[in-house]
């Protein structure tokens, strides 16, 4: 499951409002290239990415084929406690992947 | 000397005037919505009117390639319970899909800051809406010069 990496700051104060760094390995397939014999390429770009922090969805993102391969995203949350990030995906394939990664708050 | 300096001075009028006028037209013409993106706006926030200003898109001046072109998106906002950003579409002038994300944020988010890569087929403005919690809507936007464009058939 290296399909994506999410950065968070090892220590964050209770409070603090702190960045969310993700990559994931995608091709955001445009549905507008073709293939060697003519045949288009059906579109498959992950139209929804949702961040929860312990369950409270933090942050949502449609997205379409204007994002670029292997997308990049970062945005901003508090601090609150100490728990999880849970970063869900789904494609236009139909497949899901979910990403988390643990926060640590110090009081 | 006296007549050549008076002279000079009117011909540089002359060429300012008419510098002026051109520069002044360009403004306006910015701050104008391209036709396409208005439809669009409409889809997003209804008959509300959007307000240019607020909304900061950071763009490379030039991209060589339009496959990755890094965005960085900033609102001004306090983001507390009572004010903050609900929402960000961001539209592309150019592309053959004119929608290019749309992100919600909430109070919580502290700060209404994203960054993101974005693919632009050539040379064009991108848009930025920004939607309040009070429904208020508004705008920016950002020219980039893109030498080779993505979403062309390969």
């Amino acid at each position: 499951m290296a399909n994506a990496r999410i950065q968070v700051p090892t220590e964050i104060k209770r409070g603090q409002v702190f960045e969310v760094r993700l990559l994931i390995r995608h091709p955001m397939e445009t549905g507008l290239r073709h293939d060697e014999v003519g045949k288009t390429i059906p579109q498959n770009v992950i139209h929804l990415l949702t961040c929860r922090y312990n369950g409270h969805e933090v942050f949502r993102a449609e997205l379409f084929p204007g994002i670029s391969a292997n997308p990049y995203l970062s945005f901003f949350t508090t601090a609150t406690e100490s728990g999880e990030l849970e970063i869900s995906w789904a494609d236009d394939t139909g497949q899901s992947e979910v990403e988390r990664t643990a926060i640590t708050v110090l009081p | 000397m006296g007549y050549i300096s008076i002279s000079r001075r009117q011909a540089l009028g002359a060429l300012v005037a008419t510098l002026l006028v051109p520069v002044v037209g360009k403004e306006k013409a910015e701050a104008e919505v391209p036709e396409r993106l208005q439809t669009l706006i409409r889809e997003a926030i209804g008959e509300t009117r959007p307000t240019v200003g607020k909304v900061k898109l950071t763009l490379p001046p030039l991209a060589e390639s339009g496959n990755s072109v890094p965005l960085k998106l900033q609102v001004e906002s306090p983001m507390t319970g009572d004010d903050y950003v609900k929402s960000i579409h961001v539209f592309s002038e150019k592309n053959p899909r004119p929608v290019i994300a749309r992100f919600h944020l909430g109070p919580q988010s502290g700060k209404a800051e994203i960054n993101t890569r974005i693919r632009l087929a050539g040379t064009q403005h991108v848009v930025a809406l920004a939607v309040m919690n009070n429904n208020s809507a508004w705008l920016g936007s950002a020219e980039v010069v893109v030498t080779t464009a993505a979403c062309i058939d390969e």
